[in-house]
């Protein structure tokens, strides 16, 4: 095992636009194991907070501390860290080309690009679309695709931000069971969602966030069951006021 | 006056069908003249422009204006100005380029490379909104970034170098200064259009502006063309899986 990234511990975290506030004074640890879902309504700050972490934006108060330090907009995230957005993001070339590029960026060697590309589509089910452009596909396609190319990239970390909030159920479903199953192959997965049927489906660990601070942190199975605040119990019972 | 108006479109049309010698090599000067301008202005302009959009460093607001403003430079100005750095007593003047093809080819480089990097700016910045998250995520630097995006917008970028050309080709101030307009050297669809519709030789000039027209023509329906192919295959005639 090389030595990892984790655990992350988040101190502090406050990020503001224009004086106003989004997240305020978010402190929380992340370690290998649990899938871990950032829940709450939109708006709630939580692509703000994965991109804390992920170190695409850095906080104006508090720090980001990955084992072996902290990663800032110069140094950019980390290489053993990974994400996918909402809306996936395909240069214009083929499927497999997409992936390559990720690879070439990460300076894998050649020789061992073309194997790592080829497995990444297999698991995702995309083999047979590796040579056509990458634009044509469906979104649901292109989603998974960019999850290949996550993968492909075997980062300790994933950084999910609504990855299927694009897409129709079946193809939602079809990003699902990828994530599933990189979560078993042992990366680390973090990703938001409003949708609490998926944080059922797929959580074992909830961060409940709401107006941009983190108001429960705990085990899947009790915030589903037994939620503390008042927030997360109106969240669950459908009628939070935003 | 309206006999001598048809007659001038005969004998331009003569000029044409039988490949008049010295019409076509006024064309091919034109040509040869314009498209190094431009290749020279978008191997220039294309990295300057993408490098303005991607790279923060100081003065980049100030260049980008200035870059904007320098599209409109007017040619006889640019003329003037590269006709002092190449006369003998300019900085320039050893070289001898003066009245050369060459100095034609240095004023419309002039005038076309701020058009061209400013263009590829707007380009590159607008596409860069939607890709700079998930680049950056990948580890991109900016430089990778630069060969990136100027790749992602190619088909823009045609577009652009053929705007250029257009420009290049089409304007009459700066190469008249600078080349002289003489014949056999430095004469081009332009400046011979001017020449000869100044002589009262309407035939010549008729038939280099309807050359000039048809390339305007091609190097328009180009563009569009290329227009459509960067709007990419539509997406939304796609059907889920």
């Amino acid at each position: 095992m090389k030595s990892g990234i984790l655990p992350c511990h988040v101190e502090g975290v406050s990020f503001s636009v224009e004086k106003r506030r989004l997240i305020k004074n978010v402190s929380l640890s992340l370690d290998s194991g649990p899938l871990s879902v950032i829940l709450g309504p939109n708006g709630a700050g939580k692509s703000l907070l994965l991109r804390l972490l992920h170190g695409l934006i850095v906080p104006q108060e508090g720090r980001v501390v990955w084992q072996g330090g902290t990663y800032d907009s110069r140094t950019g995230p980390h290489t053993r860290q990974a994400m996918v957005f909402q809306r996936p993001v395909m240069l214009r070339t083929t499927a497999i080309a997409n992936v390559d590029y990720a690879l070439r960026l990460a300076a894998v060697p050649s020789r061992e690009r073309e194997e790592r590309c080829r497995t990444a589509l297999e698991r995702t089910g995309l083999s047979e679309l590796a040579k056509l452009q990458a634009r044509v596909l469906s979104i649901g396609q292109q989603q998974r695709l960019a999850l290949a190319r996550a993968w492909a990239l075997e980062p300790e970390v994933l950084f999910l931000d609504e990855p299927t909030a694009s897409l129709d159920p079946a193809a939602a479903r079809n990003v699902e069971a990828v994530i599933s199953a990189m979560h078993a192959a042992g990366t680390k997965i973090v990703m938001t969602t409003h949708d609490l049927n998926q944080a059922r489906r797929l959580a074992d660990e909830i961060l409940f966030l709401h107006r941009g601070r983190l108001v429960e942190c705990r085990p899947a199975k009790d915030f589903f069951e037994a939620p503390q605040s008042t927030e997360a119990k109106a969240f669950l019972s459908g009628d939070l006021v935003w | 006056m309206m006999s001598e108006f048809t007659q001038a479109f005969a004998a331009a049309g003569r000029l044409i069908a039988t490949a008049d010698a010295d019409l076509f090599e006024i064309v091919a000067l034109s040509l040869r003249v314009s498209l190094t301008a431009v290749a020279i202005a978008a191997v220039v302009g294309f990295p300057l422009g993408a490098a303005l959009a991607l790279l923060r460093f100081p003065g980049r607001r100030a260049l980008t204006i200035l870059l904007s403003a320098l599209m409109g430079l007017p040619p006889v100005v640019v003329g003037l100005v590269v006709y002092l750095m190449l006369s003998r007593g300019g900085p320039l003047g050893v070289l001898g380029l003066l009245y050369t093809p060459a100095a034609m080819i240095i004023a419309q480089v002039v005038l076309v490379t701020p058009i061209v990097a400013a263009l590829t700016r707007q380009v590159v910045e607008d596409l860069w909104y939607l890709y700079e998250a998930q680049l950056r995520s990948l580890g991109c630097s900016p430089r990778r970034a630069i060969a990136t995006m100027l790749w992602e917008t190619r088909y823009s970028l045609v577009t652009i170098f053929l705007a250029g050309f257009g420009r290049a080709g089409a304007e009459v101030g700066a190469v008249m200064i600078v080349g002289g307009n003489i014949d056999h050297v430095t004469r081009v669809m332009t400046t011979a259009i001017a020449l000869e519709t100044s002589r009262g030789e309407l035939a010549l000039a008729l038939g280099l502006g309807l050359i000039l027209l048809v390339l305007a023509l091609v190097v328009n329906g180009a563009a569009f063309v290329c227009r459509d192919l960067s709007a990419g295959p539509s997406r939304q005639g796609n059907a889920l899986p």
